[in-house]
């Protein structure tokens, strides 16, 4: 069981200098079909208006003029040992691990990392706990009341949850609930857990219900199906003429086998949204990694994205991973003997 | 394989009209309905049962007027083709068909008739009511012990989950009845294989297991649903023995569902051959294998493979294939298979035919004279079994 976690951890790590390679190279590689040079780039970062000797100044201090495996050494250097930037005042360190300085803001990538992924994190798990509640209850209500009004209902919500953009409902729900009834907090608002509970909980109640929306609409319809199958089992029968009580039929027996195809699911969405739920926070103005990543994007901030993508693909990794050691708990036949 | 000449034998000197005689006249009057009867009841009585599935496609009747009755200690094999309606009427007895309208994933039975146990007439008690008899007064094994059981828990979870729900224990004491009870069915190291996983455990094991869970809460009614046919040949007939012996040590009846005249042989005291949810004919075992007198039940015996027959020689199979339960055909529902329904002038095709006494406590549905059916047995069926 150790050596499984730590060939897998192994495997992670492996993982992530492959995806940071691909990411390094469509950065650089995929402009220059298009016909860029590395002045392109640089010009970027210093205007239009600066002279070629500044452009390509910049160019050769930002290493854009050495070839990309070189500049990808020099940054995968930075993330074990730490690295020097010479920004033409001066050389700065930045220790490891250094995910390089923004090219725009010149602040290390690391720190600020750090600081958004607070934001992140709440945004996920508060939704995630929301949609897992809400979208598997309603599944098993839908399942077991197959063809009623509710089951209808509830399905037909769940088709416009899974079909309706967040910045589409996010921005109704703000206008709505934040801006005409003022029951919630205004988009932009972030307090921090460890400053204010309460507040943390008030500012992203909204943006919670919004992400959970979208995604219990999935849940719903994900359980409801899981349900419907192991409904019709042998072993429910078994557990009925047992006289077991109906609700425990449901909620022991049935439930269970519903829920591994549900955790599959969670798994990933949890991972995918901790690297960052762009357009949840750019819709409600969160400066969590999303809105990080989407500014990197914006400006071809290199450092930026490379950063977040590790931490995106650190995340998926690692939720990937305890799934995979939560089915042993849950299904003892995938159990490791 | 039991072969027919075999199973006579060893019904010959054994096959005393005795227990049988216990439910002659309940079988008698079954024949004849009548609703008066008073004088003795049976442990479980079944009166005209229907269950009727309503379908896109028109009412599927799967048991469409079956009455039967069980005396204490006895067992009853029901016997016929898959369709004949022998799970169904399993099913309804346990009370586990859903109602139309209410809120299951299953389309809902109707059902009607009246289902006895200890007077106790289920159909009209809530559903609340026979979820507290099942498990704790009748209890039921399903043919594939892999699937019948929830691959999420242990064998003991299951078991003390069964135990515990009529009985108010604690999980220790559970626990050890568990124990006891998989060491009553023959799992060797019962303490050990406890907290094993259905996955773990070997079909015969399984099924084993199934029994200790069923038997938990000793019900004065087991229904063993094809509890072999998912099993090796060999492993079958631990799985009979075990059965008689707990049925012997608990003194429960049994209701066994079976196409396998072979296990019928070995442990039935009173058979009942359906087909296209009615009954054919329904006697004492020893009347059945010696004296049938349905041809349906002579092409059930015939299609037995035996050992003692040439090779060359073909079995008596059954010609067609069951009947659609949406439009069972007029008359008798096996006239189209039969090879008889010609002789008697038009009678079979539209006339169902009733259930008649052709000797005490045995009663068979067939429009054959006396003559023929005696003559065709002797002459045309016996000779070839």
């Amino acid at each position: 069981m150790f050596a499984y976690i730590v060939r897998r951890l192994l495997w992670a790590v492996l993982l992530l200098i492959v995806l940071s390679m691909v990411t390094f190279s469509i950065f650089y590689l995929i402009p220059r079909l298009g016909g860029a040079t590395p002045e392109t780039l640089a010009t970027r970062y210093v205007g239009r208006a600066a002279t070629p000797e500044t452009v390509h100044l910049t160019a050769e201090r930002l290493g854009f003029l050495d070839p990309v495996p070189v500049q990808y050494w020099h940054w995968l250097k930075g993330v074990f040992v730490g690295a020097d930037f010479d920004y033409g005042a001066g050389v700065e360190h930045c220790p490891a691990p250094c995910f390089g300085y923004s090219f725009i803001t010149k602040q290390p990538v690391w720190p600020e990392l750090l600081d958004r992924a607070p934001v992140t994190i709440s945004l996920t798990i508060g939704a995630a706990i929301i949609w897992l509640v809400a979208g598997v209850s309603i599944g098993v209500i839908s399942a077991l009341r197959r063809g009623t009004v509710f089951d209808r209902g509830a399905m037909g919500v769940a088709l416009a949850g899974v079909s309706l953009p967040i910045f589409f409902t996010g921005l109704i729900a703000l206008a709505f609930f934040s801006y005409k009834l003022g029951i919630t907090a205004p988009g932009g608002t972030y307090v921090p857990f460890s400053q204010n509970p309460a507040l943390w909980a008030y500012s992203l109640l909204l943006p919670w219900i919004t992400l959970a929306f979208l995604f219990s609409a999935q849940y719903a319809r994900l359980t409801r199906a899981g349900m419907l199958e192991t409904m019709s089992e042998d072993y429910i029968r078994t557990a009925r003429a047992k006289g077991l009580p109906e609700r425990r039929v449901i909620l022991k027996h049935a439930l269970r086998g519903a829920l591994t195809p549900v955790l599959t699911i969670f798994g990933l969405d949890v991972g995918l949204l901790l690297g960052g739920a762009v357009l949840t926070e750019k819709t409600f103005s969160l400066n969590g990694l999303g809105k990080y990543a989407y500014d990197g994007i914006v400006n071809g901030d290199l450092p930026k994205i490379l950063g977040v993508t590790l931490v995106a693909g650190f995340f998926v990794i690692m939720a990937n991973l305890f799934v995979d050691l939560l089915y042993g708990v849950i299904d003892p036949r995938v159990r490791l003997e | 394989m039991q072969t027919v000449s075999n199973l006579r034998e060893r019904r010959l000197p054994t096959g005393s009209e005795g227990g049988v005689g216990m439910t002659t006249s309940a079988l008698r009057d079954l024949a004849n309905r009548h609703p008066d009867r008073v004088d003795k009841q049976p442990f479980l009585e079944v009166v005209d049962l229907r269950v009727h599935f309503p379908t896109d496609d028109g009412l599927v009747k799967s048991v469409d007027g079956l009455s039967f009755a069980l005396d204490r200690g006895k067992t009853l094999g029901i016997v016929g083709e898959s369709g004949s309606g022998k799970s169904v009427t399993s099913l309804a007895i346990m009370g586990l068909h859903t109602r139309p309208a209410s809120e299951q994933t299953r389309p809902g039975a109707q059902l009607s008739g009246e289902i006895y146990l200890e007077g106790d007439e289920l159909l009209a008690k809530t559903p609340e009511y026979v979820r507290g008899l099942r498990g704790k007064r009748m209890a039921m094994i399903f043919q594939d012990p892999l699937s019948a059981m929830n691959p999420y828990y242990t064998v003991g979870h299951q078991i003390i989950e069964a135990y515990q729900i009529h009985n108010p224990v604690n999980k220790k004491a559970a626990r050890k009845h568990a124990i006891d009870m998989l060491g009553r069915v023959g799992i060797p190291e019962p303490s050990r294989r406890v907290d094993a996983y259905p996955h773990q455990f070997s079909g015969g094991m399984r099924q084993r297991a199934m029994i200790a869970m069923a038997l938990s809460c000793d019900p004065d009614l087991l229904i063993a649903d094809e509890p072999t046919t998912a099993l090796d040949v060999t492993v079958q007939a631990q799985i009979l023995d075990l059965i008689r012996d707990l049925q012997r040590e608990f003194n429960s009846s049994v209701v066994l569902i079976t196409h396998d005249l072979g296990v019928v042989a070995e442990l039935a005291d009173d058979v009942l051959v359906m087909y296209a949810g009615r009954a054919m004919e329904y006697g004492s075992a020893d009347q059945l294998f010696n004296r049938p007198a349905h041809p349906y039940t002579w092409g059930l015996l015939g299609s037995m493979p035996r050992f003692d027959r040439a090779r060359s020689e073909r079995l008596l199979a059954i010609t067609g294939s069951p009947p659609s339960l949406i439009n069972v055909p007029p008359g008798c529902p096996f006239h189209p298979r039969c090879a008889y329904a010609a002789r008697n002038g038009g009678l079979s095709e539209e006339v169902r035919p009733e259930l008649v006494p052709v000797e005490p406590g045995h009663i068979v549905a067939c429009h054959l004279s006396e003559t023929d059916r005696e003559q065709i047995w002797e002459h045309e069926i016996a000779p070839k079994l």
